[in-house]
């Protein structure tokens, strides 16, 4: 049994949540994540450890309910307990030394690029963070980015925070300008968004990192349910990452398997507009 | 009661295993094999001429007292039966119903050489459910004195729960650690239901936590803690982690919706209860035409299953013919009672998929059997514009598994073959001082009795070795 020592409200339907795992928060390195279950009978789900505390025996995950077993989890109150929580899984993020680094969250993905972002600022990277959502409420973790960042961009759809579009426009930006031109992107958000980025930056030969987010089940490499092809090879993001080359992935693959589920009501993912325009365009 | 001639016994014929009828069964996952009535299991028991040579006790990895424990059946002494059999094997009641026993303990037995051999597995799995559901009538098991010992086991399959049970016995202390949610492995996400009711592996899972066995579930070692971690806080670590990472089909279409590893489908299916039980938030795709490639007992599970999910036409598709199947018979003939198709010596080429990625055929191709290869088996060679469509909507690659390389990725100082196994020795023992590796970690895909018969090994090394480590510390003060 997992503690859950407090979960507040970040963004609609976007919790954070402060587990004891004591085994976990010292093992626990940047990009890597954890499977939990609920409870008896519940089924089991990927999320990336947001941060971790070795002292205290924390980790912080961030979860968006997007189903029905995701939201019966971010209805545990401070106090209550998640019954199981394995980790740390996935292979950490392999840091460089890179001169300027981009990092890019869209919407929950947000939560995921923070532990990286955090892990870079201790290296001598100068790191633009661009983060953006569907509207100001959908921005997230933009004060605890700003303080690990050099600077931080705010995209939002609808213009409600800083610059009106899509992360793609600032990026595309950053690039144009020989000072600010990054040696390697971070991408992490929806499948469209990861893929346009990756886009964007092939012609520029600038490194970029993605995080997949294929279905999983057991997270240790025996079934293979994650699959997903890098460079003509078939990878288990369980294992083999779940950071990936993004110039090498294939996201059509990768999106389509992501809805293999889509009719069962649990798996009724909430599409984010992102992620709808960018198919459509 | 009157003394048995061997005339007597001789006479009587071997019993059969009431089954669940096989239309009913395959809409259901209750257990096929029902188990024998105690008169009939006496009577079964009183076939063992109780031979000199013992020849059967040789062919079980586990060297259960098998004529012993069968004569104490025989004379109806139920509890004597128990404390025999439960004294050799540490899960009886799993082995009396997975066991291939007619190549192992039973193809030994002199009754085979001229009629059929005694249904070994058959008594086995009727003394084990008589102990589970009799514990009131059996002695309790005297604690061991404790050594002050501690013991670390990586994995809750056979194999970790057969060494966690011997080790517990003389008197370590043991701690399990599993990276699954649940208990008993491969027996818990692999076998299914109807082959190995759930309730079965809790219950024998049960009787090693009164052992005094603890078990920690979601520790993935090399992960969460590493094999060096291990070692600096056990004495000894017994390592059967498994050989649970899916061999690929390298097929076109292979990451087509619908396409399954035999592990993924049967994880969802026996540990997270999808298609299972309509409540359970796990889904499944269950097809209404599945293919299961491969001939093995985790094929023959599959397709059993994909019946069971409600799939209209479930399909063995092997390379070879029946005769050269891996699957138990039994498992094989349960199948076809079952209505599953066993499309033989065809090999798939490509998995077809529609505009919206989902599986709609599997391209094949139909083979003959040539000359024997090096194994001995007659290689399958394709026959020449034999290739056509088969419908399906589901496929499930059965192929095999191999060595996950989790925890020895994070241990570079272990001796490992080509194949990412582990390397031990006869006893079990590693390159590392105090470090035993037994199970599918060492051999591959193999047995669960081969994976107990290796955690019982294991034990008896880790056992002499923290004897001796005793006696070289005695020395040294």
């Amino acid at each position: 049994m997992y503690e859950v020592l407090s979960n507040d409200i970040l963004a609609p339907n976007l919790h954070r949540l402060v587990v004891r795992a004591p085994r976990i928060a010292p093992a626990r390195k940047p990009g890597q994540f954890v499977i939990i279950r609920l409870d008896k009978g519940e089924e089991r789900i990927p999320l990336t450890i947001g941060d971790a505390d070795p002292a205290t025996g924390t980790i912080t995950l961030f979860i968006q309910a997007i189903g029905a077993s995701t939201r019966r989890i971010v209805d545990v109150p401070a106090g209550g307990f998640i019954l199981d929580v394995a980790g740390p899984m996935g292979k950490p993020t392999h840091l460089d030394n890179w001169q300027r680094v981009a990092c890019i969250g869209g919407g929950v993905g947000t939560a995921v690029l923070f532990p990286l972002v955090k892990a870079l600022a201790a290296t001598e990277s100068r790191i633009t963070t661009i983060i953006g959502g569907r509207s100001s409420q959908y921005v997230i973790l933009a004060d605890e980015l700003k303080a690990l960042s050099e600077q931080l961009l705010i995209t939002t759809e609808n213009g409600s925070l800083g610059r009106k579009g899509f992360v793609t426009a600032a990026l595309t930006d950053l690039i144009n300008e020989p000072t600010t031109k990054p040696d390697a992107v971070f991408a992490i958000g929806p499948v469209p968004m990861m893929r346009a980025i990756a886009e964007l930056t092939r012609p520029h030969g600038i490194e970029t990192i993605v995080s997949l987010n294929p279905i999983m089940i057991d997270g240790t490499g025996m079934c293979g349910g994650c699959r997903v092809v890098v460079d003509g090879e078939s990878k288990f993001a369980c294992v083999d990452g779940p950071e990936f080359d993004g110039h090498k992935v294939d996201f059509a693959g990768l999106s389509d398997r992501l809805t293999t589920y889509r009719d069962h009501e649990s798996h009724a993912a909430a599409e984010c507009r992102l992620t709808r325009e960018v198919t459509n365009a | 009661m009157p003394e048995l001639t061997m005339k007597d016994r001789l006479a009587i014929e071997r019993t059969h295993m009431p089954e669940l009828e096989a239309t009913a069964r395959s809409k259901s996952f209750d257990e096929v094999n029902r188990g024998l009535s105690l008169a009939d299991a006496v009577q079964e028991a009183q076939r063992c001429i109780q031979c000199k040579t013992r020849p059967c006790v040789d062919g079980c990895p586990v060297g259960v007292s098998i004529p012993e424990f069968i004569d104490a059946l025989a004379r109806e002494d139920l509890p004597e039966a128990a404390r025999i059999l439960r004294g050799d094997n540490a899960l009886p009641a799993v082995c009396g119903r997975v066991c291939p026993q007619e190549s192992q303990c039973e193809a030994e037995c002199v009754r085979g050489v001229k009629g059929e051999a005694v249904a070994i597995g058959y008594l086995e799995r009727f003394v084990a459910d008589w102990a589970m559901a009799n514990t009131e009538k059996l002695a309790v098991a005297k604690q061991s004195v404790s050594t002050g010992k501690q013991v670390a086991v990586v994995g809750c399959g056979p194999a970790g729960l057969t060494a966690a049970g011997e080790l517990a016995r003389q008197g370590y202390g043991v701690t399990i650690f599993e990276a699954l949610h649940d208990t008993g492995g491969v027996l818990r996400y692999g076998i299914p239901e109807f082959r190995l009711p759930k309730s079965i592996i809790d219950l024998e899972v049960n009787r090693l936590l009164d052992l005094g066995v603890r078990i920690e579930c979601n520790v993935i070692i090399g992960k969460t803690l590493t094999l060096a971690q291990l070692r600096s806080q056990f004495d000894a670590v017994f390592i059967a982690n498994g050989a649970g990472l899916p061999v690929m089909l390298n097929l076109p279409g292979e990451n087509l919706k619908g396409v399954y590893s035999a592990n993924e489908y049967l994880t969802r299916v026996n540990l997270m209860e999808a298609g299972r039980n309509p409540a359970a938030p796990t889904p499944i795709i269950q097809g209404r035409s599945v293919a299961v490639i491969g001939g093995g007992n985790t094929a023959m599970d599959c397709v059993r299953t994909a019946r069971r999910l409600g799939a209209r036409k479930a399909m063995i598709i092997y390379r070879r013919s029946e005769a050269e199947m891996p699957a138990r018979l039994e498992e094989i003939r349960h199948a076809k009672e079952e209505g599953v198709e066993f499309v033989m010596l065809t090999a798939p080429l490509e998995i077809i998929g529609n505009d919206d990625g989902w599986v709609v055929a599997l391209r094949c191709e139909k083979m003959e059997l040539g000359q024997p290869d090096e194994s001995g088996r007659r290689k399958p060679v394709a026959i020449p514009d034999s290739q056509y469509h088969l419908e399906v909507d589901v496929v499930v690659n059965a192929v095999g598994t191999r060595s996950n390389p989790l925890l020895t990725t994070t241990a570079p100082d272990l001796e490992l073959n080509r194949w990412g196994n582990i390397v031990s020795n006869e006893t079990g023992a590693t390159n590392l001082g105090g470090v035993y590796a037994g199970g599918d970690i060492v051999r591959g895909g193999a047995t669960v009795i081969l994976a107990m018969g290796d955690g019982k090994r294991g034990a008896t090394a880790i056992h002499g070795y923290l004897k001796q480590q005793q006696a070289l510390s005695g020395k040294g003060r």
